[in-house]
């Protein structure tokens, strides 16, 4: 078992903050496959599609048949811990501040032998459950997790690395009076965040589900107004400094493309909220949590983004909304380059037509707010950077992955989507 | 009304200005800040939305500009304390000269009676202010003055943001005067403008009523102008004072923000 982790005493106020460091991060590009699918927390490696061979770490050619002929290929999570050792000091700064740390070899079921960082639970000789993450650096990385889940597995020091857990961390979410907001604050409390805080934009309006809002345990209502540049600025002047989660919630949807719509105005206010609001975001917060990203157990860890999927390919049938969302899809890239060292991850969270008032005459399958927000959740306790929520967007994934020319043809049929 | 100030003419701003600076007059502020999170009118969804203020710097003696410190700012024509021309009902839009940019200056400087309805807004948030309730006030302050303003006293200005516009799921609950208030200021008073504190001219059921929104429809079909989400209405006297209140000149503007002062005799 994992010692469980304590919630983090009220920093020194005399202490420098210590910052970020990161484990090795060059990679070959042909090794950024793998990084790639460990973002979204598959295990990959490469076959031969030759002799079948399975190789690690990547390579350009087949170490046994010289092929070049490699795919990566989904694996088989099982192996067993052949080899264990606990490094005591490094010459890499990253490392140098964790030791003691754990790495061992493991026998993958895949058929070669790895080297991963290992979690304490994992007895050697003991059967093991690998899993591929991003570390720090960005960087797709192995561990091998036991088997069987043990009590405080997700605490082991090493996994937390990896990890965006909310347990003990402060979450901001943007836009509190909708039922996503309102289902993302409620999913982040039950997952130990110490403090939600939920942003509500115009309290002259009134808002169903504010008193239960206020009411979820740890949470806190804030001002905030994705649209109003001086809001957001406010807002992180008095918490930018302790928010190590953020989750912009924050949407408007409209059905509607570009030619039968009259005039800019619908779609000015989708760009408002939907670009513009992570922009302000980014600018306002982006900087605290940049210099956060190794504050300890409630170090800043995750941005969360929700985007349609249709931010990938646009929907003629909400085109001027899908292409809000492609400009925020498209920012969300420029924000992980701008995070890269800092070791907080941007999550991107696609999901499908979600079930809310906007997409109401949209047929189902659809995703529920509190479907949304427990696969948020998830991803954040996995340490996943790339997440597909619903049936409609995984499938959506598939053929987008398959060839996106294609995809984009289906979508402009009449019978697109 | 000109006629009979002819003889004075020459004498009267010379001794406006200097009753201004020895304090004889006083210049009272009627404007809300132009604020981010001031209410705006709210309509159904389906409906495009007023925008509300915002303001994005564009230097601030920084980099951007170093000695200097200026924004852009965007908002709605009928954002914060505003005026409404005749343009902006459907009932006025084929009047000559009905826009912010044309309709004629005179309009913009007039005397003001002020009619409160305090009491009666404070026990019913749906008050509607009525001819006879008109008839009532001109009994005790004289009879409302041809091309004059006329504005409607509720304190609303008074309330909390959430109170202000007062939303429940039936709509807006605010105070506002009924069809035959308005009909007889335009027909029988000959006003030339109606103002209210609250967000709009009409009441916030004023939909319901008939016909629909009967300040707009009236007041602008019949060329007069409105004005909107005004303050410091307690500050003023029932008669006597002078309100100046010149909206941006925008081309073909269906109103406009503004900053609306009354001249009060101290």
């Amino acid at each position: 078992m994992t010692e469980a982790i304590k919630r983090p005493r009220r920093k020194d106020p005399q202490k420098r903050t210590v910052l970020p460091t990161l484990p090795p991060t060059s990679r070959s590009r042909r090794a950024l496959a793998f990084t790639a699918a460990a973002a979204e927390g598959r295990f990959v490696l490469q076959k031969c599609g030759d002799c079948e061979a399975v190789t690690y770490p990547p390579r350009e050619a087949c170490p046994k048949c010289l092929s070049m002929n490699l795919e990566w290929r989904d694996m088989p999570e099982g192996g067993r811990l052949i080899a264990e050792s606990t490094i005591q000091t490094s010459t890499n700064v990253y490392f140098r501040e964790r030791t003691p740390w754990r790495v061992g070899t493991v026998a993958l079921e895949a058929g070669i032998t790895v080297l991963a960082h290992v979690h304490g639970d994992v007895a050697e000789g003991g059967r093991v459950r690998m899993i591929a993450r991003t570390d720090k650096s960005g960087q797709g990385v192995l561990m091998a997790l036991p088997e069987e889940e043990t009590e405080n597995m997700a605490d082991d020091k090493q996994l937390r690395e990896l990890t965006c857990d909310p347990k003990h961390r402060r979450v901001l979410i943007t836009d509190g009076r909708t039922p996503l907001g309102q289902a993302m604050a409620r999913a982040l409390s039950t997952a130990g965040a110490s403090t939600v805080f939920v942003g509500v934009a115009e309290t002259w309006r009134p808002f169903a589900g504010a008193d239960e809002l206020a009411a979820i345990p740890s949470v806190e209502v804030m001002a905030l107004d994705v649209t109003d540049t001086v809001s957001v600025n406010e807002l992180a002047s008095e918490i930018g400094g302790k928010v190590d989660i953020l989750i912009n919630t924050a949407e408007y949807v409209r059905a509607g493309g570009a030619m039968d719509r009259d005039g800019i105005v619908t779609a000015r206010d989708e760009m408002e909220v939907n670009y513009f609001g992570p922009l302000r975001l980014i600018q306002a917060f982006g900087p605290g949590m940049r210099f956060r990203g190794a504050d300890g157990v409630n170090s800043a860890c995750a941005w969360v983004n929700l985007l349609s999927v249709y931010a990938l390919s646009n929907w003629p049938a909400y085109g001027s909304t899908s292409a809000s969302q492609a400009a925020a899809y498209s920012l969300s890239q420029c924000l992980r380059g701008e995070f890269h060292g800092s070791g907080v991850k941007v999550l991107n969270a696609l999901f499908g037509p979600l079930e809310e008032d906007w997409r109401q005459p949209l047929p189902p399958p659809k995703v529920t707010p509190e479907g949304l927000a427990k696969a948020v959740v998830g991803a954040l306790q996995q340490g996943l950077e790339e997440l597909t929520v619903g049936a409609v967007a995984e499938d959506f994934l598939t053929r987008w992955k398959q060839d996106p020319r294609v995809l984009a043809r289906e979508l402009t049929q009449p019978e697109g989507a | 009304m000109t006629a009979t100030m002819d003889a004075d003419t020459t004498s009267v701003l010379p001794a406006l200005a200097e009753a201004l600076v020895a304090g004889k007059i006083l210049t009272i502020d009627l404007t809300h800040t132009l604020d981010p999170d001031f209410p705006v009118i709210i309509l159904p969804p389906e409906f495009g939305q007023c925008a509300r203020f915002r303001v994005e710097e564009v230097s601030r003696y920084d980099e951007r500009g170093p000695a200097w410190y200026w924004r852009n700012f965007t908002c709605n024509e009928h954002t914060g304390t505003h005026f409404d021309a005749p343009i902006h009902w459907v009932s006025g839009k084929d009047l000559p000269n009905a826009s912010v940019d044309s309709i004629p200056v005179e309009g913009f400087v007039r005397a003001v009676c002020v009619v409160d309805c305090v009491k009666e807004a404070a026990a019913d948030e749906d008050f509607l202010m009525t001819k006879d309730f008109l008839l009532a006030w001109e009994a005790e302050h004289g009879e409302i003055p041809e091309g004059c303003w006329v504005l409607m006293r509720t304190d609303w200005s008074k309330r909390s943001a959430a109170d202000y516009l007062n939303l429940r799921d039936d709509g807006a609950h605010s105070p506002g005067p009924d069809a035959s208030a308005i009909t007889f200021l335009i027909e029988e008073r000959n006003v030339v403008g109606f103002g209210t504190e609250c967000v709009g001219t009409d009441a916030g059921q004023g939909g319901h009523l008939s016909p629909p929104y009967p300040a707009h429809f009236l007041l602008h079909g019949a060329g007069r102008y409105g004005l909107q989400c005004l303050a410091n209405l307690d500050q003023l006297p029932p008669t006597g004072a002078l309100l100046i209140c010149p909206p941006l000149k925008i081309k073909n503007g269906s109103g406009s923000p503004l900053r609306v002062l009354a001249l009060v005799e101290g």
